[in-house]
């Protein structure tokens, strides 16, 4: 076993007093994945940041090839070979490939930008990892995993020996991560130290050596991948033992409640139809881009489908807005929660309030006392973690925005409540909550249709799983029919 | 929703949900400043404390006071209407048309209301037809209406208008207490009323703080959008015919320029360009110090230029401050 390329032990941080990093330690090996793991605040994003040079350790000890290092600057930390590749890939649109992988240092000649050595270099580093992204090519045209690679290039034309990559595979599609896997696999072989960030187990499993798991600023563990199991990271994670990450709350299913028949748009999606009863979670599975969200943004009225039937409760709907949809009994809880689902600046009770207000009005005037009693219920009933309902959204955690975003969609009484990834970069814990709402709702006698891409989270709380693939539904599979690879299989299938 | 109604008589009255200890901070500053001024005022000019001056002080700002209200709306609603000086001049232009071809005061307002409407639908269906953006939709209409103004009467001069037009710029409700003021007073409670305290008023909040999670809430963004920019519209032919009627003739160049003293008291009002945030009394107090610090500078004959210094001036330092005192306390997302 070699030494460790940098190794941190008991390092500090503290923003205005709050203490974001107690105990931060970590050795990140050449040649080797380290999976970085933690719930949302537990201090990841922290230490990131302070390998980056984005923020200085206030105490602790940081040593590189064994020899303590100050890094302090972003300056330092690319001298030391620290590169990252963020979640959202940093990328300038509008700059070419090539500029963008030279961001820092463009090659030059008598002090102009040499661009032929700029894109030659470019285009030698991006041989080996896509040869489709011509250096020329403006950043705007590539896809999210292209960005990824683009970043990836970076780090290689900046020779660094240890990669950070922060939830890289949060936007792509199945696919998409197996090539950034092999990508991953070889700058192993390299010889280059990887740190890993992903909220995903199958990826730590699939893909890291050793893990580190962090809760509340310290870490809780570190050692071999092999050593350990899934569940036992999930306790260190959350420092109980989580006997179920998906708890199946056993409801019975009821008559049809919504049928869609022959839904199609443009190039968008084509003939999909299904049915959903009362009490059931109907799964829609498929790879980013299969058009599931768009399915559902027809439904809700947000676009208009060229063709095809909707049916709730035995009545045919004209749904021509989102204000159409809700009347009916439809809801739909967005993708992006803080971009679609909810205003962040606005506190928890307008945020909650916003679809129902003309229930929460007398002639036009707001109610606030009926606006805060509603809001306080649904803090209640759904144990959101805030101050108060007067506290702004932006202020809570991701768990709990995402509750007040489902709060405020019960609130409109819904029949039918579609969730598109509903439990996206929200920690274990906050996942279960949601999960366990969502079995109360379903008891209730609603219908839930939730469009997932993780595999087992649609396996385990669906009780139908509808595939798509390219715009059309490819497969249809009970809960007891439903296997890994036969769900996979009909998402990928040519 | 059962639950509501069940829960709603057991609980207190609830305390304001939206915000206002913010606000009032920021209104405060506001307020504070404008009684600091007005006693300067004072204390530099003899003639500041009459009645009468401060009357006469009121025409300095009241018809850009009244444009203010429906601007705010707009940008709190994450648009913005450059267009409103030139949407003046046109409709002054037809409102002299229309007394030159013999027609009663009535008319001639109505022309000036319906003028500024049909504008302001025009930027509307600019902006949300056909996905113009509004500074660039109402900086091609600002130069349009100007331009239809000069069209029509050249550098010439209208000013056939019946002598009970003039009640509207000049006419005293009571005492010194002009027309003029009058109607920014009623306009700005009815605008807080709305802005504040009704269904239509949250939709704009919710449309400049967030325009998509707004559309996905049910909420019509554009027809919102549209309609604050004819109600905009329409506000601005009414400041014409004040305009107009106080001057008593309409000349192509009238109001050039206003659109942006306009957006100065909007701004200083505490209205958040970004949209989203702000409050009608903060337009009300930043109109009215406006008007104290010009007026209060041209009574110690103070040229025209320094006071667009001082306006200027006014606008960045009271900004600047509220960002160090509004934010400073703000927590740091990581």
């Amino acid at each position: 076993m070699s030494e460790p390329i940098l190794s941190l032990a008991g390092v500090t941080k503290s923003f205005a007093g709050v203490r974001a990093l107690v105990k931060g330690e970590i050795d990140l090996y050449p040649g080797e994945v380290t999976a970085l793991i933690g719930e949302n605040g537990a201090g990841k994003s922290t230490l990131v940041k302070i390998l980056t040079g984005v923020h200085h350790a206030d105490g602790g000890d940081i040593r590189f090839n064994g020899e303590p290092v100050h890094i302090g600057s972003a300056d330092n930390a690319g001298r030391l070979g620290i590169s990252a590749i963020h979640q959202e890939a940093v990328v300038f649109d509008d700059l070419s490939v090539a500029e963008n992988i030279f961001v820092t240092d463009r090659p030059r000649k008598r002090g102009m930008v040499d661009w032929a050595t700029m894109r030659e270099r470019a285009r030698v580093i991006l041989a080996e990892l896509d040869p489709r992204i011509d250096p020329r090519m403006p950043m705007r045209q590539l896809s999210v995993a292209q960005k990824h690679l683009v970043q990836i290039a970076r780090a290689l034309s900046n020779e660094a020996r240890i990669v950070i990559m922060d939830e890289p595979t949060a936007a792509l599609s199945h696919r998409e991560v197996e090539e950034l896997f092999t990508i991953v696999r070889r700058l192993k072989a390299e010889g280059r130290a990887i740190l890993f960030i992903s909220h995903k187990f199958e990826e730590i499993f699939d893909v890291a050596d050793r893990f580190a798991v962090f809760r509340d600023g310290a870490a809780v563990g570190q050692g071999l991948i092999r050593d350990v199991s899934r569940d036992q990271l999930i306790a260190m994670m959350v420092g109980r033992s989580v006997d179920q990450v998906f708890p199946k709350t056993v409801v019975p299913i009821g008559e049809e409640l919504f049928h869609v028949a022959g839904l199609s748009r443009g190039e968008e999606f084509a003939d999909v139809s299904f049915g959903l009863k009362r009490g059931e979670i109907l799964g829609v599975y498929g790879l980013v881009g299969a058009g599931r969200s768009e399915v559902m943004q027809a439904i809700f009225g947000l676009t208009r489908p060229d063709h095809g039937e909707i049916n709730l409760e035995g009545r045919s709907l004209k749904i021509r807005a989102p204000e159409d949809a809700i009347g009916a009994g439809i809801a739909y809880v967005p993708e992006d929660r803080q971009i679609q689902g909810g205003i962040l600046r606005f506190p928890i009770a307008s945020n909650i309030a916003l679809p129902s207000l003309s229930h929460l009005s007398h002639r036009g005037f707001m109610r606030r006392a009926d606006e805060r009693a509603l809001a306080e219920d649904y803090v209640t009933q759904l144990q959101i973690k805030t101050s108060g309902v007067g506290q702004r959204l932006e202020e809570l955690s991701g768990g709990n925005q995402q509750k007040v975003v489902i709060a405020k969609w019960l609130a409109t009484n819904p029949r039918v409540l579609i969730m598109d990834e509903p439990t996206k970069g929200i920690d274990v814990g906050a996942k279960t909550a949601v999960y366990r709402l969502m079995g109360e709702i379903v008891a209730r006698g609603l219908g839930i249709i939730m469009i997932s891409s993780e595999l087992p989270e649609v396996m385990g709380l669906a009780d139908r799983i509808l595939v798509m693939r390219r715009g059309r539904l490819r497969a249809t599979f009970t809960r007891a029919e439903a296997t890994p690879e036969s769900i996979v299989k009909a998402a990928t299938d040519a | 929703m059962s639950t509501l109604s069940s829960s709603v008589q057991a609980r207190e009255p609830a305390r304001k949900a939206f915000g206002w200890k913010k606000l009032l901070r920021w209104e405060t500053l506001l307020g504070l400043v404008v009684i600091l001024d007005f006693l300067l005022n004072a204390k530099l000019s003899p003639y500041f404390l009459s009645p009468w001056t401060l009357s006469d002080a009121s025409f300095n700002f009241t018809e850009r006071a009244i444009m203010a209200l429906p601007m705010a709306l707009l940008i709190i609603a994450g648009e913005i209407d450059i267009s409103v000086g030139s949407t003046m001049a046109m409709a002054s232009v037809l409102m002299g048309l229309v007394a030159q071809a013999g027609f009663g005061t009535p008319m001639v307002c109505l022309t000036g209301v319906v003028v500024g409407l049909i504008a302001g639908g025009i930027n509307g269906v600019l902006v949300t037809v056909f996905r113009v953006p509004s500074i660039v939709a109402t900086i091609g209409t600002l130069s349009l209406f100007r331009g239809v103004a000069y069209a029509v009467i050249g550098d010439g001069v209208l000013k056939s208008y019946k002598p009970d037009f003039a009640y509207f710029g000049q006419g005293y409700v009571w005492g010194p207490v002009s027309f003029e003021l009058v109607l920014f007073l009623v306009l700005a409670i009815i605008f807080a009323i709305v802005l504040h305290t009704t269904v239509t008023g949250r939709r704009i909040f919710a449309i400049g703080a967030n325009p998509i999670a707004a559309r996905l809430s049910g909420i019509r963004v554009d027809a919102y959008k549209f309609w604050i920019f004819v109600l905009l519209g329409a506000v601005s032919g009414l400041a014409s015919v004040l305009l107009t009627s106080r001057l008593g003739s309409t000349r192509p160049s009238i109001a050039t320029g206003w659109e942006l003293e306009v957006i100065t008291m909007v701004i200083l009002g505490g209205i958040s360009i970004d949209g989203g945030q702000g409050s009608i009394l903060g337009v009300v107090l930043s109109a009215l110090l406006i008007g104290c610090v010009t007026f209060g500078l041209s009574l110690l004959n103070v040229p025209g230029i320094v006071l667009a210094i001082v306006t200027g001036g006014l606008l960045i330092g009271v900004v600047a401050l509220s960002s160090i005192v509004g934010y400073s306390g703000r927590r740091r997302r990581h």
